[in-house]
């Protein structure tokens, strides 16, 4: 793996910024006053049992839900009040890797890179196109599955080309869910890679939605510990898991790490 | 005293869905207009909906016209014998046929092919997150999807109704052919002799009509798919029940103006 002490994060400089952010559906209370920062640069792995709002955290970022309150500042603008073109050109620089991938069915995997590239770019040639989504299937190790169909390919794959789908469009931010969620350790461990490969690569600032604490470990330069709708705390692995707090030491216990 | 702070329902759930429905409804082929009259236009996905819609419907739309045409001489030939009146067949069979078999054979058979396929698929591309995939692409999901499959039918499924007329009088001929010596010209002249320009416009004007219905109905129900795979079967089944339903409303009304329209 590669170092991530190498890597340069400005923490000068926040990418996202949200300040007391609320969301509920219909009954239910699901984030209860979210306050949270990314830096240029830096890979934020939020942690969290499910249910606790994690997934709907980086929906509202990348304006897929509207929050009931607060405010959601990405790459300085406000998310939840920009118009739709206004939207849409904040989301070329946002780079959003679904929990299960979300590969175009009914597109083989030269598609599914290409879809977002010729939608988004006109007057691209077809060498241009090929020669961009060879370039972001060797960056994830799959440059052999050009001509396969989503369903040929196994889950770890699938998450990989997922991540070359939304890389193709040059994000500045990456949004990952649940990247290692249903795959073996070994190929989670090589989804943890490649989430470091990217940061370091393409320069991106992430957040790193998992309830995997090695995940979480490997990935993220800090962790913002979720419970119940609010961080728990926000800090660097040792900073948050070294505590008394049982909520906490239960969530850590659970996952076998010493 | 009632608590209105407490109170979830303005009637009843059931009420509340219901209106609810029709104006999510409402909302959904107003945002079509809306959309469909702007770029980017999608030709290329538009031709490729209209060969899914039109030529993998083919062969179905063809067996059954067939049929539906055969059956239908079949059926009337003993009433108009009591008669005598059997050279009125291919006109009795262009009217039935042309204004109405033709086009509601092929909107039901489209309601039940084309109808299922449109909800399960983009119920399934909803309940798997692929929808919101080319939204955070910067893709708008409703043009690229709903637009260009609603397009596709209204204009795949009138081809298709007068394809089905046309194999329907055909398999009538056939049958006529059987009994009495006539030629497939003179059967063709008989059967359009008493369909004025009112008629066959009607008949376009319907299809079209169905078209439209069978793809805004399928791509509703697919578009807000909920509850995982059960909701995708539920998308696919209402999308054909309620296309079939408007269909019948359709018909009559429109059968209604048109029959005002000829007085005029």
């Amino acid at each position: 793996m590669k170092n991530l002490k190498q890597h340069i994060i400005n923490t000068e400089e926040s990418v996202i910024t949200i300040t007391g952010l609320y969301k509920s559906f219909d009954d239910l209370q699901v984030l209860k006053g979210i306050d949270f920062n990314l830096f240029k640069g830096e890979n934020i792995a939020v942690l969290g049992k499910s249910g606790t709002g994690k997934s709907v955290l980086i929906k509202i970022i990348v304006g897929l839900l509207k929050p009931d309150h607060g405010e959601v500042l990405v790459l300085g603008k406000h998310v939840d009040q920009l118009k739709t073109k206004e939207l849409d050109a904040l989301r070329l620089r946002i780079g959003f890797s679904f929990q299960n991938s979300a590969l175009y069915d009914s597109m083989n995997v030269f598609q599914n890179l290409a879809f977002p590239l010729t939608m988004n770019i006109k007057n691209l040639s077809k060498g241009e196109v090929k020669d961009a989504v060879e370039e972001v299937l060797e960056s994830v190790g799959l440059k052999d599955k050009l001509k396969q169909m989503p369903s040929d390919l196994s889950g770890g794959q699938r998450k990989r080309i997922g991540i070359a789908r939304t890389l193709i469009l040059k994000p500045e931010i990456m949004l990952y869910d649940e990247p290692t969620s249903g795959l073996d350790p070994v190929t989670s461990a090589e989804i943890n890679e490649l989430i470091n490969e990217v940061q370091q690569e393409y320069n991106t600032s992430s957040v790193i939605i998992t309830h995997d604490l090695t995940c979480a470990k490997n990935t993220g330069n800090r962790i913002a510990l979720m419970f119940d709708g609010k961080f728990l705390k926000v800090g660097t692995f040792a900073e948050v898991f070294d505590t008394d707090d049982e909520q906490v030491k239960g969530f850590f216990n659970y996952n076998f790490i010493q | 005293m009632i608590n209105y702070k407490t109170r979830k329902y303005t009637i009843s759930k059931g009420l509340d869905d219901y209106f609810t429905g029709i104006h999510k409804a409402y909302i959904f082929t107003a945002l079509f207009f809306k959309e469909a009259f702007k770029r980017p236009f999608h030709l290329r996905e538009v031709i490729n909906q209209c060969f899914e819609v039109g030529l993998k419907s083919l062969a179905l739309i063809s067996l059954t016209g067939f049929i539906v045409g055969i059956v239908f001489t079949k059926q009337s030939r003993p009433s108009l014998e009591d008669f005598g009146a059997t050279s009125w067949l291919p006109s009795l069979i262009g009217i039935a046929i042309i204004k109405a078999l033709g086009p509601l054979v092929t909107a039901l058979i489209c309601a039940g092919k084309v109808g299922s396929s449109i909800g399960a698929e983009l119920g399934s591309m909803r309940v798997t997150e692929q929808i919101d995939a080319m939204e955070v692409s910067a893709i708008n999901p409703f043009k690229y999807l709903v637009v260009t499959r609603v397009m596709a039918t209204t204009i795949a499924i009138p081809v298709l109704a007068l394809y089905c007329s046309f194999v329907a009088l055909y398999g009538s001929y056939i049958n006529v052919h059987a009994e009495e010596t006539v030629s497939i010209i003179s059967f063709y002249q008989n059967a359009f002799k008493t369909i004025n320009f009112l008629d066959i416009t009607t008949a376009v004007f319907k299809t079209i009509v169905y078209g439209f219905t069978i793809g805004i109905v399928g791509c509703y129900k697919g578009y807000n798919a909920t509850q995982g795979t059960r909701g995708v079967g539920k998308a696919a089944n209402q999308a054909v029940v309620l296309a079939m339903f408007l269909i019948f409303v359709e018909e009559v009304m429109i059968v209604q103006v048109s029959n005002w329209m000829r007085y005029f």
